[in-house]
């Protein structure tokens, strides 16, 4: 396959707190303020905390959650003083790392978020995107203390609702076991890596290292399942299964147990084999997903390297 | 009580609650507490009125904490006699609802026991919380308990401190036993954690029974982990924390502290170690609603109590 070359990335931007009790994030981001981390060989880092009041608070969302907010029509729908707050902090968000879709965005986003579920360092991003592939590709290659896996949201961009969307390339690091309101150092660490690795392959990058293509498996979601409800009353009947609990990633055969129901029965899995992740994330109790299933796909990609003619 | 024949002679506890939902986004006792107020037949007893109740319906239904103030702080006498208002925080005027109906507190009205149902981010396992070293009944029932479910452990916190102690809801009851089982994420509910809690209360409503039909329970030796102080996290002159639960103590609720052993490591990779003389029990090692409490963890003692024997009066 031929190398594909691309622009110098000048302007990169991290992304933390865009839910506010996601504590990694948060730290991570105050530590690099604190050092004052603004530049690194040719490319500028700008460092956010996207969502000041949540933070405060410590909650995911004050009104709604801004991890939605980054559609396209959202982004251009007007914004009055009644409106949810976190859309106007979307508006604000796009002002300072976007406008999306528009020359002047920033080149990488990269969001922090924390998981309740049992994932590990996951990279979220769109397969399309060469940039977040090629990085999730180099640390994989060098993290070894926890797994490292890719979700591939295959979200196009217009429709897709992430803050990470905001930039000419993006991805987010999703790591956990986490709770929420909880700084764990071992999570912080593995984070504080993946961040350092980015940064580390950016400057590769520019500096003029081609990266070799080859092949990822990365986890598409499918569909999510909700856990067994009241028809009454919407309150949930069964809590995740023991031999389901903690168990992200590994293979989801029909017959295998989903769900204990309170009074003590098993749910079974009817579907697809597929993978669950995100399983038993708090914040998808409201989002009505116990856990969602992805497919697991091989995607082949080439190689990059910096074009030479571009002036960083 | 009173004593007879090398006895201590307890009341028959008759009246009995079970509280859930002190904290709002404790998912175990939420859930559970749901289930027996919709149908009580597994918690019923035949000498025991067993009452299952919501304790802070507003933070349940936002899945939070608490709406205004700490409801398990709030059962101070102040807040309990305070004059009823509608200025007063929410949790104030619930802690003097649940005072009318459970209470009064320290009258022999009261209930008998209550049980507080609590999760905790901390790898605790399952524990029982006693407040006082004297109360032989709840001794009792704790060793049964352990017994019961052994090989499962289960582990008793004497928080007993007076500087440590708190004003908890169950505070109300002449025998309030806390209930403490993690680690399990607030807003989360993790099957093990609800089964583990469901299997002891099981056990302690039998223990109830069997007291309440005249059995004597022979005196015992329970462990128990004493309190001793909270360790806050490193901090700058604004307050914010400059370290965290070093990996080394991260979920290592009940193992021995050493001095010299890691304790926090800052966000540069510095490790920061214990600088006590002697080896502490840590528990409560990074509880999430703790933050604010300025608590990372909490040391404690191991020591042996020994439990009078007990019968019914």
């Amino acid at each position: 396959m031929d190398c594909v070359s691309l622009p110098p990335l000048s302007k990169f931007a991290i992304c933390g707190g865009t839910h506010g009790n996601e504590m990694t994030g948060i730290h991570l981001l105050r530590h690099l303020q604190k050092h004052k981390v603004e530049k690194a060989g040719s490319v500028s880092i700008t460092t956010v905390l996207s969502n000041p009041r949540a933070i405060d608070a410590c909650k995911r969302y004050i009104d709604t959650d801004l991890n939605r907010c980054f559609t396209h029509t959202l982004l251009r729908t007007p914004i009055t003083d009644s409106s949810p707050y976190e859309l106007q902090r979307a508006h604000e968000l796009n002002a300072i790392v976007g406008p999306k879709g528009s020359e002047e965005a920033v080149d990488l986003i990269c969001d922090l978020h924390n998981t309740t579920a049992n994932m590990g360092l996951c990279v979220i991003f769109n397969s399309t995107d060469l940039m977040a592939l090629h990085i999730y590709k180099y640390i994989k290659s060098k993290i070894t203390s926890v797994p490292v896996r890719a979700i591939d949201t295959r979200e196009p961009i217009s429709e897709n609702y992430s803050l990470d969307s905001v930039g000419k390339y993006g991805f987010s690091f999703e790591v956990g076991p986490q709770p929420n309101g909880v700084l764990r150092a071992d999570v912080f660490n593995v984070m504080k890596e993946a961040v350092d690795l980015t940064i580390e392959w950016i400057q590769q990058f520019n500096s003029g290292v081609t990266f070799d293509g080859g092949e990822a498996e990365t986890y598409c979601p499918v569909n999510k399942v909700d856990y067994p409800r009241d028809p009454t009353t919407n309150e949930i009947t069964a809590a995740i299964h023991p031999e389901l609990q903690d168990n992200d990633f590994k293979p989801l055969q029909p017959g295998d147990p989903i769900f204990q129901s309170f009074a003590g029965e098993t749910v079974k899995h009817e579907g697809k084999g597929l993978h669950p992740v995100f399983i038993n994330e708090c914040a998808y109790y409201e989002k009505r997903t116990a856990f969602i299933l992805a497919e697991k796909i091989t995607v082949t990609f080439p190689s990059i390297c910096v074009k030479k003619d571009c002036g960083v | 009580m009173s004593s007879y024949n090398n006895n201590t002679c307890y009341d028959e506890a008759r009246r009995v609650a079970i509280f859930g939902g002190t904290h709002g986004n404790e998912m175990s006792g939420v859930t559970l507490v749901n289930l027996w107020v919709k149908n009580g037949t597994e918690i019923q007893r035949k000498s025991v009125e067993t009452k299952a109740f919501i304790t802070n319906p507003k933070a349940v239904e936002k899945c939070t904490r608490y709406v205004d103030t700490d409801l398990n702080r709030a059962f101070t006498p102040e807040n309990l006699s305070a004059p009823e208002g509608h200025d007063l925080p929410y949790e104030v005027r619930r802690a003097q609802e649940i005072n009318r109906i459970f209470g009064p507190k320290g009258s022999p009205d009261a209930y008998d026991v209550i049980f507080d149902l609590h999760n905790t981010t901390s790898n605790m396992g399952c524990t029982l919380i006693l407040e006082s070293s004297k109360d032989h009944f709840n001794l009792q029932m704790m060793n049964y308990i352990k017994k019961a479910i052994a090989p499962a452990s289960c582990l008793v916190l004497l928080n007993e401190h007076p500087l440590l102690k708190y004003s908890t809801s169950r505070s109300v009851a002449k025998h309030p036993v806390g209930l403490e089982v993690g680690p399990q994420p607030q807003g989360v509910l993790r099957s093990n954690i609800f089964e583990a809690m469901r299997v002891i209360l099981k056990h302690a409503l039998d223990f109830i029974q069997l007291f309440n039909e005249g059995m004597e329970f022979p005196p015992c030796m329970v462990e128990v982990f004493r309190a001793l102080e909270r360790v806050d996290y490193p901090r700058d002159a604004n307050g914010n924390i400059i370290a965290m639960v070093h990996p080394n103590l991260q979920d290592g609720d009940w193992e021995p502290l050493n001095p010299g052993d890691p304790l926090f490591q800052t966000f540069d990779g510095k490790t920061i170690h214990y600088q006590g003389s002697s080896t502490v029990y840590p528990t409560f090692i990074n509880e999430a609603a703790y933050y604010e409490k300025q608590q990372a963890f909490v040391t404690t003692r191991r020591e042996t109590l020994v439990a009078s024997a007990i019968r019914k009066a």
